[in-house]
């Protein structure tokens, strides 16, 4: 039985998470659906061909989206776990809650408020600004990216911060660093393998995201990976296409998993010192 | 010099709880406009929630369809899920040395994977390999249980280490088999990893969009987030606004449920820890 058990469990597990791994070992499979001169193409094409646009905005939307992410969160995750004091319970709930509020919801709510007759377009209007949010913007697109993922930046990073033994930062104040410097060569440090596990943790879904490009543009002008993978899988006759895609993107994020693991690892460590 | 700093910060994080909540309470709100309009304020009415006798959330067969698929999808994932995944743990956990990390590795992976690549692989098994499965509710709960699967393992997982061996170990020199150690001390001490589970699945299934949407068949597995997706596309009245409300609802009656029920066992068996340990639980594992 002690044997049984874990025997069936590591059977289970490797079923249960092979799946999504599947798509790679699929090609194996039926041979004759795959052949590799399609798989090449598609790669060509996004290296140099004509998908190479989509493949350089999706890094570049991701890029942005990440940037501000990190800007808005980094203060916020910071104060929750060093300034927050008696409010630090309510300031937590108050975060959560976007995690508990539907995706599609949320983006549905900005769709509201960015049409064109709606509360912020009329907002805008009266500085002067005309624009026409909804119709392929790529600015919409990123600020989108960043309203959706932001809440599971901030709740890693506060964890990460709030680990953080603070009175190594008052040593280094008190040896003569200032609060830069106590910052940059302290702070950071220390909580680097938490920042950059938070980061990936954001980066993986948005480079997998179609929904929030589709419902905040619709436009090929701001297509991302995401979106033709949808298309191909779901709506052309040409599922290779996607599949290719998919192992294309998955190569890829399979290199973030990896530094996610080892950062997470190295966290671990750090932790149980 | 530093309270300036700090007052600044203050402002960044109410600036920030303001822009992502704010829109969100405005949509709640005009599902109670009295127009067609989702954008412009008419004056409040029901119509869109009950009185309309078509068009209102309650009335439409669409909405009703999708509402009633939604909630068997989740009910039914969260039947075949929770068994599996206290199964799963609890056997991962029995495994030592070298195998413990690859195990540990392998189990976390599918909770970063983006769900694009989980939901076009399941495609591609669902319509290649096992066509046995046909698209639909079948493959729809295949795949949320294989995507939820890890998160139930994680949460029962971090229990297992805290509550460590020495109970069952203890019930085991008492006397006890194995089986009767596992059903009358470790099974009934995992209770709050496994409603921390139920919620978290729970909320998962219910808002999924990417994978359900891929192993749909169209409108007979129609779930109220592609409802949400198909609508938003296309011009829709504040009903829609409606429907959303109701499946943020969902996620919060289940959720405010579960942090009731952990605290109160907790504090029944003299653990520590309130709503914020109720709170770490659930939202461990929601990233």
């Amino acid at each position: 039985m002690l044997f049984a058990i874990p025997f069936y469990a590591v059977a289970c597990i490797a079923f249960g998470t092979i799946d999504p791994i599947f798509r790679d070992a699929v090609p194996q499979w039926n041979p004759l659906a795959w052949d590799f001169t399609q798989a090449r193409q598609i790669f060509a094409s996004l290296a140099t061909g004509p998908l190479r646009g989509v493949a350089v905005r999706t890094v570049l939307y991701v890029a942005c989206a990440m940037a501000i992410c990190f800007l808005i969160g980094f203060p916020i995750a910071y104060f929750l776990a060093r300034h927050a004091g008696k409010r630090k319970l309510l300031l937590l709930v108050l975060i959560i809650v976007p995690f508990w509020v539907n995706y599609l919801m949320r983006m549905l709510a900005w769709v509201n408020l960015l049409s064109n007759d709606g509360l912020f377009t009329r907002f805008m209007r009266i500085f002067g600004v005309n624009y026409n949010w909804l119709d392929g913007s790529p600015i919409t697109v990123v600020l989108g990216l960043v309203y959706g993922y932001i809440p599971f930046l901030i709740l890693p990073l506060y964890a990460t911060l709030e680990r953080l033994d603070w009175r190594l930062i008052d040593a280094a104040r008190d040896l003569g660093a200032n609060s830069r410097q106590a910052f940059r060569l302290v702070t950071v440090p220390m909580s680097k393998a938490g920042l950059v596990a938070a980061g990936i943790l954001i980066a993986l879904p948005m480079f997998g995201d179609y929904y929030t490009n589709d419902l905040l543009s619709r436009s090929p002008s701001t297509e991302m990976i995401g979106n033709q993978i949808e298309f191909f899988l779901n709506a052309s006759t040409l599922p290779q296409n996607g599949a290719v895609l998919v192992i294309a993107l998955s190569m890829f994020l399979l290199l973030l998993m990896s530094f996610y693991l080892r950062s997470t690892r190295q966290q671990t460590r750090q932790t149980a010192r | 010099m530093k309270r300036n700093k700090k007052s600044a910060l203050v402002y960044i994080v109410w600036g920030y709880i303001i822009w992502s909540l704010v829109p969100v309470i405005i949509a709640v709100i005009y599902s109670f406009n009295d127009g067609r309009s989702r954008t412009v304020w008419q004056g409040f009415s029901l119509r869109w929630w009950f009185t309309d006798p078509y068009a209102s959330v309650f009335h439409n067969p669409e909405t009703r369809n999708a509402i009633s698929n939604s909630l068997m999808l989740a009910f039914a994932t969260l039947l075949v899920v929770t068994p599996l995944g206290i199964t799963l743990a609890i056997g991962s956990q029995r495994i030592r040395g070298r195998g413990s990390h690859v195990v540990q590795g392998l189990t976390s992976a599918p909770l970063i994977t983006p769900e694009i690549v989980v939901g076009a692989a399941l495609l591609i098994t669902f319509t290649r390999l096992f066509t046995a499965v046909p698209l639909g509710f079948a493959a729809q709960l295949l795949g949320n249980v294989t995507f939820s699967l890890a998160s139930v393992v994680v949460i029962v997982r971090a229990r297992l280490v805290s509550i460590g061996s020495s109970f069952e170990e203890a019930a085991r020199d008492l006397g006890a088999t194995r089986w009767q150690a596992l059903r009358y001390v470790l099974l009934p001490m995992l209770w709050p990893s496994v409603m921390a589970s139920l919620v978290v699945v729970f909320a998962t299934v219910i808002d999924d969009f990417v994978i359900t949407s891929f192993l749909s068949s169209g409108v007979n597995s129609e779930t109220v987030p592609l409802r949400i997706y198909s609508s938003v596309k296309g011009g829709a009245t504040p009903a829609l606004n409606a429907l959303a409300t109701l499946l943020v609802l969902a996620s919060f009656t289940v959720l405010i449920i579960g942090l009731f029920g952990l605290s109160t066992w907790r504090k029944r068996h003299g653990e520590r820890g309130g709503l914020r340990a109720a709170l770490a639980d659930v939202t461990q594992m929601e990233n």
